[in-house]
């Protein structure tokens, strides 16, 4: 029987060789993610020291001054005074002598004792948002740990508070970027590659070429992308590597897992990137279509670097459709917080459903009669 | 002998604009075929029902024995394609191109390797059969390109503008080519804008505004419209407001519509 290399096998050999011979692209992509990481994980660092604290106290008691210690005892703050009203406040955010005012209800003690909820106001100052928020994570942090320990024994007696930390209880930034990095490099080889391959194919005439040719548009598709998802294996890989030798970013879950649902992001980015492509008639277009539609959200409206809970509520329905979203929740559930498939099964599912969706429509953007 | 093309009142319309009215025509075993027509005349539409690439609104065409409507696959698995623009790749070497169509069309490897020995040697090409396509001169590209699009030995062969930008030499060896693949038997399809080109043709269809305006062989069209060359019969035809001064070109005339003069037109 006379040796026959498949359709497929010589089309993604032929890709495989694109690959290769453009050694500057290559180099890019491969030392991205060390990059990336590196400078995410020095310079944007968005951890914030030295908090000025403020405190209003009208009744100080035995709980208020315990609390306080614990802000005193945390490193992160510097206790600036205590005033006995938050009408005292305003005046020193306005001369910024002071982060964050953490303001105690009076009989804050007794209410406790008597098993109702004691209030108290985190107030800080965000004229730069992101540091305010930031600010006020650690505060409630420092209130979390104090409740958690007098909270033990008694029932229903609750300090009143908004947000909770957890899990990432030394609240390092790196810890929280690096699963949004992998999710950041991911989307550039997929989405943005496979674009920008596309649609030089197309600019150039060679698809015309391939789609007259035996090649089903599947085959091209699957063709075009295997290669972009072993790079895209080898990137998350130098991610996770750099993250932990150099940042000691802790890996509590299962690699596999984290490596099939990179799997999986991948292919939707591909799925995109293909869709991206048979929807622009140029190599440029296709790129800043690229830009626009997944590097762009996959960055600011995935939760990544600004807290989806921080977003005005307008905005906050926009990132469920925003890939990145489900992934990020899902890398850092495995790397963070240890959980498998029963906690993660929702995400997983979401980007299922995209994948589905967007092969789906690429494919159909595909045939060829409708070009 | 059979038809290798065989086209009835095929028919594409975009929206209310009718690109292509109702043609029909057949094209004969070995024929090298010439389709000529000013641009927008609808000959790219036409084309792209026959290779499949565009799905005819009504009217039917087979293909090397193939209806391109129902039969797409194995219409395109017995055809050759050639677009305008340049279709190799330029970042990859003669031989990788050569392997990369022997697959697509599942040539078994031994197929591959023998014909890429003949190519290599037809062409002259074996110095370079590791150059990469992109540092070879435009008119080895345009040779070698009908060459990978001939690997798979097709019954028909599309060739779309194929010598666009060529010198007058390349563009005689490449037409020497053409005749050597249809005196295998090759059926060749092609359209071009040089219409000295166009008299090499056993036959020739002159599209206009989306119909057949004339089909014959350069002789017959000539006699038919009492004209001396194909060039003047082009012109009558494809403007009928210029016909009276046939073969001059007139002022106002848009650079796009003025598709005569022999020799090379810059694209």
């Amino acid at each position: 029987m006379p040796r026959h290399t498949p359709a497929l096998v010589a089309f993604m050999v032929k890709e495989v060789r694109h690959l290769l011979r453009d050694r500057q692209t290559l180099s890019i992509l491969l030392l991205l993610p060390l990059a990336q990481v590196l400078l995410f994980g020095f310079a944007l660092r968005n951890d914030v020291n030295d908090i000025r604290v403020v405190f209003v106290d009208p009744a100080p008691d035995y709980v208020t001054r315990a609390l306080r210690g614990r802000f005193v005892g945390n490193g992160r703050f510097e206790v600036v005074g205590t005033v006995a009203t938050t009408r005292a406040v305003e005046p020193l955010f306005r001369r910024a002598a002071a982060d964050v005012a953490v303001a105690f209800e009076p009989g804050f003690a007794a209410r406790l004792a008597e098993g109702n909820p004691a209030r108290l106001h985190v107030i800080s100052d965000a004229s730069d948002p992101n540091t305010g928020s930031r600010m006020q994570a650690y505060a409630t942090a420092v209130i979390n740990g104090y409740e958690a320990e007098i909270g033990a024994g008694r029932d229903g007696a609750r300090i009143v508070m908004q947000s909770r930390m957890q899990f990432n209880p030394e609240l390092k930034s790196v810890n929280l970027f690096v699963p949004g990095l992998i999710a950041l490099v991911l989307t550039l080889v997929s989405a943005l590659m496979t674009a920008i391959s596309l649609s030089r194919e197309k600019e150039r005439g060679t698809l015309e070429v391939l789609l007259v040719s035996p090649l089903r548009p599947w085959q091209i598709i699957i063709g075009k992308v295997l290669p972009y998802l072993i790079l895209a294996f080898a990137n998350v890989s130098t991610a996770l590597l750099v993250a932990w030798l150099v940042f000691a970013v802790p890996f509590r879950g299962s690699l596999v897992l984290l490596l099939a649902a990179s799997t999986l992001y991948t292919m939707v980015g591909l799925a995109l990137g293909v869709l991206i492509a048979s929807r622009t008639s140029s190599q440029r277009a296709a790129m800043l279509g690229a830009l626009l539609g997944t590097m762009l959200p996959s960055t600011l409206l995935s939760g990544m670097i600004f807290p989806i809970g921080s977003m005005p509520g307008w905005l906050q329905p926009v990132t469920l459709i925003v890939p990145a979203r489900w992934f990020i929740v899902v890398a850092r559930g495995i790397m963070l917080k240890g959980v498998g498939l029963a906690e993660l099964h929702e995400p997983l599912l979401v980007l299922t459903g995209m994948l589905v969706v967007f092969l789906v429509l690429a494919i159909r953007s595909f045939k060829p009669r409708l070009a | 002998m059979s038809a290798a093309i065989e086209v009835h009142d095929l028919t594409r319309r975009f929206g209310t604009f009718t690109a292509v009215d109702a043609i029909s025509f057949d094209v004969a075993e070995g024929e090298v075929f010439g389709f000529l027509g000013a641009n927008g005349a609808g000959k790219t539409t036409a084309i792209k029902m026959l290779i499949g690439l565009l799905a005819p609104t009504s009217g039917d065409a087979r293909v090397a024995g193939f209806d391109v409507m129902t039969q797409s696959e194995d219409v395109r698995r017995h055809i050759g394609y050639m677009s305008q623009r340049f279709s190799l790749y330029d970042d990859l070497t003669v031989r990788e191109n050569i392997a990369l169509f022997g697959g697509v069309y599942g040539l078994t490897d031994a197929a591959v390797r023998d014909r890429e020995r003949a190519l290599l040697e037809d062409l002259q090409l074996g110095h370079a059969a590791d150059a990469r396509v992109e540092s070879l001169p435009l008119g080895w590209k345009q040779k070698l390109a009908f060459s990978v699009a001939l690997l798979h030995e097709p019954s028909v062969i599309f060739l779309d503008e194929p010598t666009g930008g060529v010198d007058p030499i390349t563009r005689r060896q490449f037409w020497e080519m053409i005749y050597a693949a249809a005196n295998r038997g090759t059926t060749v399809f092609v359209t071009t804008h040089y219409l000295d080109e166009a008299e090499y043709c056993n036959r020739v269809s002159i599209m206009v505004d989306g119909r057949i305006a004339a089909l014959g062989t350069p002789q017959e069209l000539k006699q038919q419209f009492h004209e001396r060359s194909l060039d003047e019969v082009f012109v009558r035809l494809a403007r009928p407001d210029a016909g009276q001064q046939a073969g001059t070109m007139s002022a106002g005339s848009s650079p796009e519509e003025s598709v005569s003069a022999p020799g090379p037109t810059p694209r």
